[in-house]
């Protein structure tokens, strides 16, 4: 058992922390207050290679597996939650799948533009009516012999309205359920009959851009079809096996900047004539937000470890996604508490915090639905994938 | 064209320095390239894209600067040659520079860029005399370089103003900040770095002794600044205030 980074994964971080001060750190108020998405953000990070892992490097990936991921993932993440997203919405969500259910014609056309931060990715799954439950979703695909027509809608899409490529899942087979979802792969800049609309009202992750889209006659050529017709609820479930990890490592990077933000101002501010770090109650604060901190970074680079060995990875990332979003929220509840009055004023960063950790608990798979996957895989009533 | 870029491992800007047992303790502190001669890396590869070659990376320093070095060549150098002797404990800025002369004569090069300045001891020494002992002209603090055979016009900042002079290469040139914008390394660089050689050289593969480069200056005592105090609160009428205030100034803080 080996603990630490390797040589090249402490480069990965040091780059990745370094990028995420530079580039992303100046603009989090400005971009918070006006909702405003970066896109030559992801593009950098593309160009440095941030959004090819695991990927073939015939297809622009970088070389690096999963552990590189997840480091550099945490240190982005930490500066601002919302940034996490491009490395789920590009690679670990439609690069990453269409590299494992794709034709090599799909993989050619898809995949380096995705990897290179050329196109921004997407994927579409749940609907107005349709969140956890996401075989009962009512988008249709109708097959026209040469082509499939598309309608419906989807809801609270991650980037639906600033991504170029996307993977959509709709339902293929009438009154099919779970065993009668399709992936489709969605060039949004060329399809006709796609409209999509943002959601201004996000309660966080105000400069990462979500939506709604709304799918009317949107023609998808037979080739766009991803992976065999009606196994869209498997490849769904596969690569939230994956993009799940940006949840994981998401929250646990929150849970760590609520708790680095707390230390300093543990340190710094002083009352009754004593650094209020030195009071034991503080003292309580922070030692459950380390134990937290450090338990959810394990249990990140423990489901990792497990994806890059190729070993089953699901309990195990819903363990960390679940572990990591309750480290979010409570580190960021704590740090308001520890910033008194400063922590409740939005020229600090707890409420920042504190919105962002909220939408741990929902995206992906809400925490009651991970609780469920882990019961079931301990008491034997489901496969541990 | 070939460059050869000096690079010194220093502490992190932001480390906190403690002293133990009146030494700098290195425990725990985070060590990064020399801001500067990161300045000195970018430049060097830029003239590499301009015009082929080769950039080699040397430094001068323990085991932990080998990251340093793998760092550099993530960003794009071609190889990296580091001279590590158990008997490099403490020393001046003189030997250093006699020995990365020893180790610069060893390579082919055209050019040769270092930072301005450490940002740990800030001697500002190592590269002028590197320079020194090559027999080459040196320029320090520049802002711009142009190369066009073997003549390099650059734009050094002076006080008050900056200044541009011609001078033939080789030469040492050291960089300011404003030269570039440093590239981060990218995944494929890190992976890249992997594979290239990084030389480690000790004293008697350069053919040198201890005694050749003992040290002509040491530090026997180093000490941290001393704390700010609180400040001091004026009570009275204004022109009260005033009076006591010119009255510490002169007597106290004796500025006036
Ligand atoms: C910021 C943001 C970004 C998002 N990005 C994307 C995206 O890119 N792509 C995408 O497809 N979706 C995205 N989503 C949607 C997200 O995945 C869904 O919100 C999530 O799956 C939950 O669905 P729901 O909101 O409909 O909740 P529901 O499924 O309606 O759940 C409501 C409540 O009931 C509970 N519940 C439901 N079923 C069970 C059960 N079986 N057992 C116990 N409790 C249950 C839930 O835990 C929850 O508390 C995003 C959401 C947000 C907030």
């Amino acid at each position: 058992m080996n603990f630490g980074l390797t040589e090249e994964q402490q480069m990965v971080q040091e780059m990745a922390r370094n990028f995420a001060e530079k580039e992303i750190a100046p603009f989090i108020e400005e971009d918070e207050e006006n909702h405003h998405y970066r896109r030559e953000i992801l593009t950098k990070m593309g160009e440095l290679g941030l959004l090819g892992w695991s990927i073939p490097e015939e297809y622009g990936g970088n070389g690096m597996g999963w552990m590189e991921g997840v480091t550099a993932l945490y240190e982005i993440a930490k500066v601002h939650t919302s940034w996490r997203l491009a490395i789920s919405g590009n690679c670990w969500g439609p690069a990453m799948t269409i590299n494992e259910w794709g034709t090599p014609e799909q993989k050619e056309k898809y995949i380096p533009g995705l990897v290179s931060g050329e196109s921004v990715g997407s994927f579409a799954i749940t609907e107005a009516n349709s969140g956890s439950d996401v075989g009962s979703m009512k988008t249709f695909a109708t097959d026209k012999g040469d082509h499939f027509v598309l309608n419906g809608s989807k809801m609270w899409i991650s980037g639906g309205h600033t991504c170029d490529i996307g993977l959509v899942y709709a339902a293929t087979t009438e009154g099919g359920g779970a065993k009668g979802l399709s992936c489709f792969i969605v060039d949004y800049n060329n399809t006709p009959g796609i409209e999509r609309i943002p959601i201004h009202s996000k309660v966080g992750m105000w400069p990462a851009p979500t939506s709604e889209l709304v799918f009317e006659n949107a023609v998808i050529p037979k080739e766009n079809l991803l992976g065999p017709l009606n196994k869209g609820f498997q490849i769904c479930m596969w690569m939230l096996n994956n993009t799940r990890m940006g949840c994981a490592t998401g929250s646990a990077a929150l849970g760590a900047a609520c708790l680095d933000g707390a230390v300093n101002y543990a340190n710094e501010r002083t009352q009754f004539g004593q650094p209020i770090g030195k009071f034991q109650m503080i003292q309580q604060q922070i030692a459950e937000m380390k134990l937290e901190d450090e338990a959810a970074k394990f249990l990140v680079y423990r489901a990792a470890w497990l994806k890059e060995n190729k070993l089953p990875s699901q309990q195990a990332t819903s363990i960390a996604k679940v572990f990591g979003c309750n480290c979010a929220v409570h580190g960021a509840n704590m740090a308001m508490k520890i910033y008194g009055s400063y922590g409740y004023s939005t020229e600090y960063p707890c409420g920042r915090w504190l919105r962002d950790a909220k939408q741990f608990e929902t995206l992906e798979g809400t925490s009651n639905i991970h609780m469920g996957i882990i019961a079931g895989i301990e008491l034997g009533y489901q496969p541990n994938r | 064209m070939n460059i050869v870029v000096s690079l010194k491992q220093t502490f992190d800007t932001e480390a906190k320095i403690v002293l133990t047992g009146g030494k700098i303790d290195a425990t725990g502190v985070n060590v990064v390239i020399n801001p500067y001669d990161e300045f000195a890396i970018e430049e060097a590869l830029k003239l590499k894209e301009k015009f082929g070659g080769e950039v080699t990376v040397v430094s001068v320093g323990g085991d932990k600067v080998e990251a340093s070095i793998r760092t550099a060549l993530a960003m794009g150098c071609d190889q990296g040659v580091l001279v590590n002797d158990p008997t490099l404990e403490n020393v001046d800025e003189w030997a250093v520079a006699e020995i990365l002369a020893k180790a610069v004569a060893q390579i082919p090069y055209d050019l040769i860029l270092a930072g301005r300045i450490a940002v740990d001891d800030g001697s500002s020494q190592v590269a002028v005399r590197l320079a020194d002992s090559l027999n080459l002209p040196s320029v320090s603090s520049i802002l711009k370089l142009d190369i066009e055979g073997d003549k390099a016009t650059v734009v050094r900042e002076i006080d008050g103003g900056t200044e541009t002079l011609e001078l033939s290469i080789p030469a040492v040139l050291t960089a300011q900040k404003g030269l570039n914008e440093p590239r981060y390394p990218s995944m494929m660089g890190i992976m890249k770095a992997k594979k290239k050689e990084l030389k480690v050289l000790t004293l008697a593969d350069l053919g040198i002794s201890a005694a050749d480069v003992a040290s002509k200056m040491s530090a026997p005592k180093f000490s941290l600044p001393t704390p700010r105090t609180a400040g001091k609160k004026m009570s009275g009428e204004p022109a009260e205030q005033a009076a006591e205030l010119a009255k510490l100034l002169r007597e106290e803080a004796k500025v006036i």
